[in-house]
């Protein structure tokens, strides 16, 4: 089963290198990571894109929970969320294609954020079916490059995650 | 008044309460050594290898309970050192190693003797730090020591290079640490502590399994007080042993693979298991599907990420079993409650009955010197009394069933990782934290290879330990898996080339004594014992073909030993 789990994380260098650490030493997946920092300059913030059993999942956690850095941890797939990863997709554009790539963009409400004689460089946020979605309409030979984030993802309604 | 940062590092040891520390000194750690020189608090012992330094002080740490310290060079000092921080980390010692490195403006370069020394040792040890500021220095040295002792212990080290070491700031020693990222938990939880205590009330045939986390966090008394007010069986994994009473009549002896008969098939026809500290490892469980298959289980551990990792858990309780199992009798004795006295009764006739298989039977009156045999002699010859440290094969699992551990803290051996090599300076380490204990070195003539060179170390500072070597000429263990399970091919297994052990010893300073008689075994063991002012080496010649029985291969259920 596909898992998203948040972890806040002393701002400290190394301190990524020991949660990727931890997924390769014991076998577990990362699918995907993204490290950015947040309101608390001393605090980071990692969310993982992972899969497995519920006994793997619950593993994570409490691997993640004894690294010494690692604040808190939380199983953003048990409570309502949103997600959303960012795609950058460089796809040339020539003749009817210049038209028809601005309307499949508005549909999915991303932005051209280059534009060439040849190409555009289009973005679109949201989650991972929408993008790959997305992708899915583009003529794959047209497709020159393709760049994703990893996923923010963040609980609904007014609880939020602060530090004792 | 400022101190440069290698003063800085002797005064937080000595405010640490440091007093031996293990290491080996080279370019990066020259500042240190300097400062180690102007001092006479903490007495410094230099080891021939960083491998032993390490070992040497997690010896001393597991004889005294009091946190290990080494001190290495950078490059190659840590490498050497990476061995000995494993064999720490597998086994949940609290060791401190100061590690130098190439100064701060160098570090990446590919500089002489650099390392990546965090990167290098992130995935055995605890937690560790690369100190770039003088600063940092000493909060981070008391940092290291709380998280090197505390909750579920472990090796942390502390890389600090040239020029903080050179660096000058005043010193300032926190009297108490908070990491808001580390609180481990102490007390376990009331509402569960009643429940397994409701559960061992009501088992009908249960067991007490306890590990090497009853003798980290002082728990022995405890375990022992709630054992017998309950008169349940206990059975002690390789690393607890001695957490229990050896000789008491409710022990059952070690589990698992080498584990007794009766010890095992308690654990099958279990209906509770009471795991207390110790990790379902798997030399004890075996086949994970076959693991107690009647059995309820309660877990009390420290560390939250020990439950359920291989067996799933019905009761667990994270805390300090010392704690816990403190809980546990006060709730006991208030109840007044017992366990039912004729479920109890059965199921010792149970248990006695596997106990009458004497599965540790071997040939007394073999021709030649029978392993087992040694251990007997060295067990009773020292009033099982002494500190027991082991290498590991075979020689560590006979020692293991045979010398009968009363007490914690008594036998020293590497259970999690298996480093062969750990048996010599973990003994030097141990007679340096308890000079009044006789402390007895169980090898092999494979094993005691790997570390000699801290022979040289034990003349140095007269560490009058015993080194008892099962030489069968074999590395035994390997020996018989060959022998079981690849048709007696004994690929590499013989030790050729072996030196004359009596000469070696001799040639570093020490007396050395072969025995290869089994008339001659008693009285030699007896004078090598009796000389408790330098270091003896007694090469006893074995029988090669002997194997350690009984054995629950791979694969295999409790119930399905391998028996003399």
């Amino acid at each position: 089963m596909r898992h998203i789990i948040s972890v806040l994380l002393e701002n400290e260098s190394g301190a990524l290198s020991r949660v990727a650490g931890l997924f390769s030493a014991r076998g577990y997946n990362i699918e995907l990571l993204t490290v950015g920092p947040t309101q608390d300059p001393s605090l980071s913030r990692m969310t993982i894109v992972t899969s497995g059993s519920d006994e793997i999942v619950e593993q994570i956690l409490k691997q993640l929970n004894k690294l010494i850095e690692v604040v808190k941890v939380l199983l953003l797939t048990e409570k309502e969320h949103v997600e959303r990863e960012l795609l950058l997709v460089k796809v040339m554009a020539q003749g009817a294609m210049r038209d028809e790539i601005i309307r499949l963009t508005e549909i999915f409400r991303g932005h051209i954020v280059d534009v060439t004689e040849t190409c555009y460089t289009v973005e679109v946020t949201g989650d991972g079916e929408k993008i790959k979605a997305f992708l899915r309409t583009l003529p794959t030979a047209d497709i020159q490059e393709v760049v994703r984030t990893g996923v923010a993802a963040i609980a609904r309604g007014e609880t939020t995650w602060r530090l004792p | 008044m400022e101190l440069t940062g290698a003063q800085i590092v002797v005064q937080a040891l000595i405010q640490e309460g440091v007093i031996d520390i293990f290491g080996y000194p080279g370019g990066a750690v020259l500042d240190l050594y300097d400062a180690l020189d102007q001092q006479d608090a903490i007495r410094h012992v230099l080891v021939r290898h960083e491998q032993g330094a390490v070992h040497a002080a997690d010896g001393y740490a597991r004889a005294s309970g009091r946190t290990g310290v080494a001190l290495v060079t950078s490059g190659p000092g840590v490498t050497n050192a990476v061995t000995g921080i494993a064999t720490a980390y597998m086994d949940s010692i609290p060791l401190v190693v100061l590690s130098g490195q190439v100064p701060t403006r160098v570090i990446g370069s590919d500089a002489f003797q650099e390392v990546d020394a965090v990167g290098i040792t992130r995935p055995c040890v605890k937690h560790n730090f690369l100190v770039k500021d003088v600063a940092e220095l000493a909060v981070t040295i008391k940092k290291a020591f709380h998280i090197a002792g505390s909750g579920r212990p472990g090796p942390v080290l502390v890389d600090i290079p040239k020029d903080v070491s050179q660096a000058k700031r005043r010193f300032v020693y926190p009297k108490e640490i908070e990491l808001r990222s580390y609180r481990p938990v102490t007390r376990g939880h009331p509402g569960q502590i009643r429940r397994a205590l409701q559960l061992m009330l009501t088992a009908r045939r249960p067991v007490l399994y306890t590990g090497g986390g009853v003798i980290l966090d002082r728990a022995a008394a405890e375990l022992t007080e709630l054992a017998r007010l309950l008169g349940f069986p206990v059975t002690n994994t390789l690393m607890g042993l001695g957490g229990f009473p050896g000789t008491d009549p409710l022990f059952l002896g070690m589990l698992g693979m080498h584990g007794t008969y009766e010890a095992n098939m308690a654990m099958h026809e279990a209906d509770v298991v009471v795991a207390i500290g110790a990790r379902f490892d798997d030399r004890v469980v075996g086949n994970v599907s076959k693991f107690c298959p009647r059995a309820k289980i309660i877990h009390m551990d420290i560390d939250p990420a020990s439950i359920s990792k291989t067996v799933k858990v019905d009761v667990p309780i994270v805390g300090s079993v010392k704690l816990v199992l403190s809980d546990m009798l006060t709730l006991l004795h208030q109840s007044g409650r017992r366990p039912d006295g004729e479920a109890l009764a059965a199921w010792w006739a149970a248990i006695e009955g596997w106990r009458s298989a004497d599965c540790l039977r071997y040939d007394r009156h073999s021709a030649v010197i029978k392993p087992q045999q040694v251990i007997e002699q060295l067990y009773q010859l020292s009033n099982g009394e002494a500190i027991v440290t082991s290498d590991v094969g075979q020689h560590q699992m006979w020692a293991a069933q045979f010398y009968k551990f009363d007490r914690p803290n008594r036998w020293i051996n590497s259970g999690g990782l298996g480093t062969m090599g750990f048996g010599l300076p973990a003994a030097i380490g141990a007679k340096l934290a308890c000079p009044d204990d006789q402390v007895i070195c169980v090898t092999g003539e494979a094993s005691i290879i790997m570390c000699i060179q801290e022979l040289s170390t034990a003349l140095q500072y007269q560490v009058p330990i015993t080194v008892v070597n099962l030489n069968n000429r074999y590395m035994g263990m390997v020996r018989q898996w060959q022998e079981f399970f690849y048709a007696k091919r004994y690929a590499m297994s013989y030790m050729a080339a072996l030196p004359d052990f009596v000469k070696l010893a001799e040639s570093f300073g020490h007396v050395g004594f072969q025995v290869k008689e089994p008339e001659q075994l008693r009285a030699t063991l007896e004078q090598a014992l009796a000389m408790r002012d330098r270091l003896v080496f007694v090469d006893v010649l074995t029988d090669p073909t002997e194997n350690v029985y009984p054995m629950i291969p791979t694969g295999a259920g409790h119930n399905e030993m391998i028996l003399v």
